[in-house]
């Protein structure tokens, strides 16, 4: 029989990462994600699967810890919030520089600056175009459920081994602190040195019966050389855009007008639009699960459908740019926001919808 | 006697360590570095551990330290190599993970990852070439540049008032209950070579025992610079920087097992 659990979206995190058989976690305390660290600390699991935990003294340690745990083959995350993550950025230029997998949690909170601890969605930007210094990018998948919030981890760590680069889960503060139901994964055991050496021949964890050191870098001063690690970089990137791409739909089949929102918004705007149909107004709505690689075809393929679309981000308008990048044009696309911690109601995503599309005014 | 009958197995005395790659360095001739990764070399094959051993290094001029010992690198962001040789030990029960930085990177960006490191007792050695000065990026202060000190960035030599004061930061690490083992060497003379042969083999002895982080300051030469000859630079160290960091053992608790 599936257990079913009661937890919070940050516990669930902890829970699937021992279940996943994930190497080590190396955090940092910071509102509103201090659960996943805490959670761990109470379970235990290097008494059980013999999984790293460890607080380090600042986020850029903790980033660097994932850095030299993945530099040896290991399954090994991170978690932060907003203003711990932007610390994180070097450590995250260097793992996708590297070509190393690891997995990073950020519970976003409103900012800039210290900002609030309430929930946000404004390190879209940051998350999807990059975020440190260089050209790269993350896998960026958007939970919309305590259920997602486990399911992720084990995803995010699959992808990131599948295409060597670094994953990330980009969570609300909703998604992060509110509980629900859950039912987590089965336990898996971690993976031996001797798997480790075979999953990867790359790794950096001591020579073995190698006949040949192995090197992690992100160093290479040789011009030529060095294009040629951004050339291999991008193919990966447009083998995951290819491969990776997901995303949700609801009442799509015949939409006139479309809402596109991912993360726990997205709900809120599921339950706006249901009200919406009963009234008799024939409104689609699109989540995108990856963040990047960003459902840009099915996008453009709706633009051929719909008369508008609007987008809800708890933030001043960042998605919004990548679906207007999709739709090039070819309806209007808007955006409804709320900032600093707010968040909207089923109603005020009906006004913004009425407000920006006369046809939706009742 | 004819060259031939000198050039034979039995009359060598000294040879390449098997796990020093035989390549050209880019380290500048009299620079310090070159006889420290002689050591590491020589020191991983008498232990016979380089199938075991992962090197973390550093950014500054050993930041190429992974092209001349044949040991798995790992290329760390400046100042951070406490942090991941923290999670490749820990992660990897049995290996002898160590980290080689510069005083820039250790002492100045890397301060935290060291103290914290040193603090927590990670079983770790870490080697610290302490030579006063930025030598990668073209000679700018270091934390532990002297005062009067010419560098790029103090032209008319390092003032307190505008600089700050020299910082001796193995003293520190010392005091921290994860060390078990800290000291300062040099390698300007043979004697001082053997000596900090000895002080490394300790340190990784201690690592693989899991006796806490051992710290092998070495005080160092950057004849460039410095802009002295090699044996200039040699003298002038032992003038000038052996006053402030002075040789020798600062803690060694030997039997402390963890």
């Amino acid at each position: 029989m599936e257990e079913v659990k009661l937890m919070k979206g940050n516990e669930a995190i902890a829970h699937a990462a021992i279940r996943y058989g994930a190497d080590g976690y190396f955090g940092y305390p910071i509102t509103p994600q201090s659960e996943v660290l805490e959670t761990l600390a109470e379970l235990r699991p290097w008494e059980t699967t013999g999984m790293v935990v460890l607080q380090a003294e600042s986020e850029v340690a903790a980033i660097n810890m994932v850095y030299g745990g993945a530099a040896t083959g290991r399954a090994v995350m991170t978690s932060s919030s907003s203003p711990g993550v932007s610390l994180k950025q070097e450590g995250i230029s260097y793992l996708a520089a590297s070509e190393l997998p690891a997995l990073i949690l950020n519970v976003m909170r409103g900012g800039p600056g210290l900002g609030t601890i309430q929930p946000s969605q404004a390190d879209y930007f940051q998350a999807t175009k990059g975020g440190g210094h260089g050209d790269y990018h993350l896998i960026v998948l958007a939970p919309a459920s305590v259920q997602e919030m486990a399911d992720f981890v084990a995803l995010g760590f699959d992808l990131s081994f599948k295409y060597r680069t670094p994953a990330m889960i980009l969570a609300d503060g909703i998604v992060g602190q509110m509980m629900e139901k859950v039912i987590l994964p089965e336990q898996r055991p971690r993976r031996t040195d001797e798997e480790v050496r075979a999953q990867c021949p790359w790794a950096a964890c001591g020579r073995g019966n190698r006949d040949h050191k192995n090197v992690v870098t992100s160093l290479e001063l040789d011009s030529a050389k060095m294009e040629v690690n951004n050339e291999r970089f991008q193919a990966t990137y447009r083998r995951i855009e290819e491969n990776e791409v997901r995303y949700q739909e609801y009442f799509t089949d015949d939409a006139d007008y479309l809402v596109v929102a991912f993360g726990s918004i997205a709900r809120i705007c599921l339950k706006a639009i249901e009200d919406a149909r009963a009234k008799g107004l024939k409104i689609g709505l699109l989540r995108p699960i990856t963040l990047w690689p960003f459902p840009t075809t099915r996008i453009a393929e709706l633009s051929k459908q719909v008369k508008g679309m609007l987008t809800v981000e708890l933030n001043a308008g960042q998605m919004v740019e990548d679906v207007r990048l999709a739709v090039e044009g070819a309806v209007p696309v808007r955006h409804f926001g709320r900032m600093g911690g707010m968040i909207p109601n089923p109603v005020e995503i009906l006004d913004a919808l009425a407000s920006n599309f006369d046809e939706l005014k009742l | 006697m004819t060259q031939e009958e000198i050039i034979r197995p039995e009359n060598k005395v000294y040879s390449r360590p098997e796990l020093l790659c035989d390549v050209h360095t880019h380290y500048c001739p009299g620079c310090s570095h070159g006889v420290v990764h002689k050591l590491v070399a020589q020191i991983v094959d008498e232990m016979g551990v380089a199938d075991r051993t992962i090197g973390i290094a550093p950014v500054g001029c050993a930041v190429f330290a992974y092209n001349y010992i044949d040991i798995d690198w790992i290329e760390a962001a400046h100042g951070r190599a406490p942090a991941l040789a923290t999670a490749a030990n820990r992660l990897n029960p049995g290996r002898l993970v160590f980290t080689y930085q510069g005083d820039g990177d250790l002492s100045a960006i890397g301060t935290a990852e060291t103290i914290h490191a040193c603090n927590r007792g990670e079983n770790i050695a870490i080697i610290f070439i302490n030579n006063a000065i930025y030598g990668m990026t073209g000679g700018q202060m270091a934390p532990t540049t002297l005062l009067g000190m010419k560098t790029a960035t103090t032209p008319y030599g390092r003032q307190a008032e505008l600089n700050g004061y020299p910082l001796a930061i193995t003293p520190l690490l010392a005091q921290l209950d994860g060390t078990c083992y800290v000291t300062r060497q040099a390698v300007h003379t043979p004697a001082a070579v053997n000596k900090t042969k000895r002080a490394i083999r300790k340190a990784f002895e201690n690592a693989l025992a899991g006796r806490g982080t051992s710290v092998v300051e070495i005080v160092s030469t950057c004849n460039s610079g410095w802009k002295m000859t090699p044996d200039q630079a040699n003298k002038w160290m032992v003038e000038h920087m052996f006053e402030k960091y002075p040789l020798g053992d600062l803690k060694d608790v030997e039997s402390k097992t963890k």
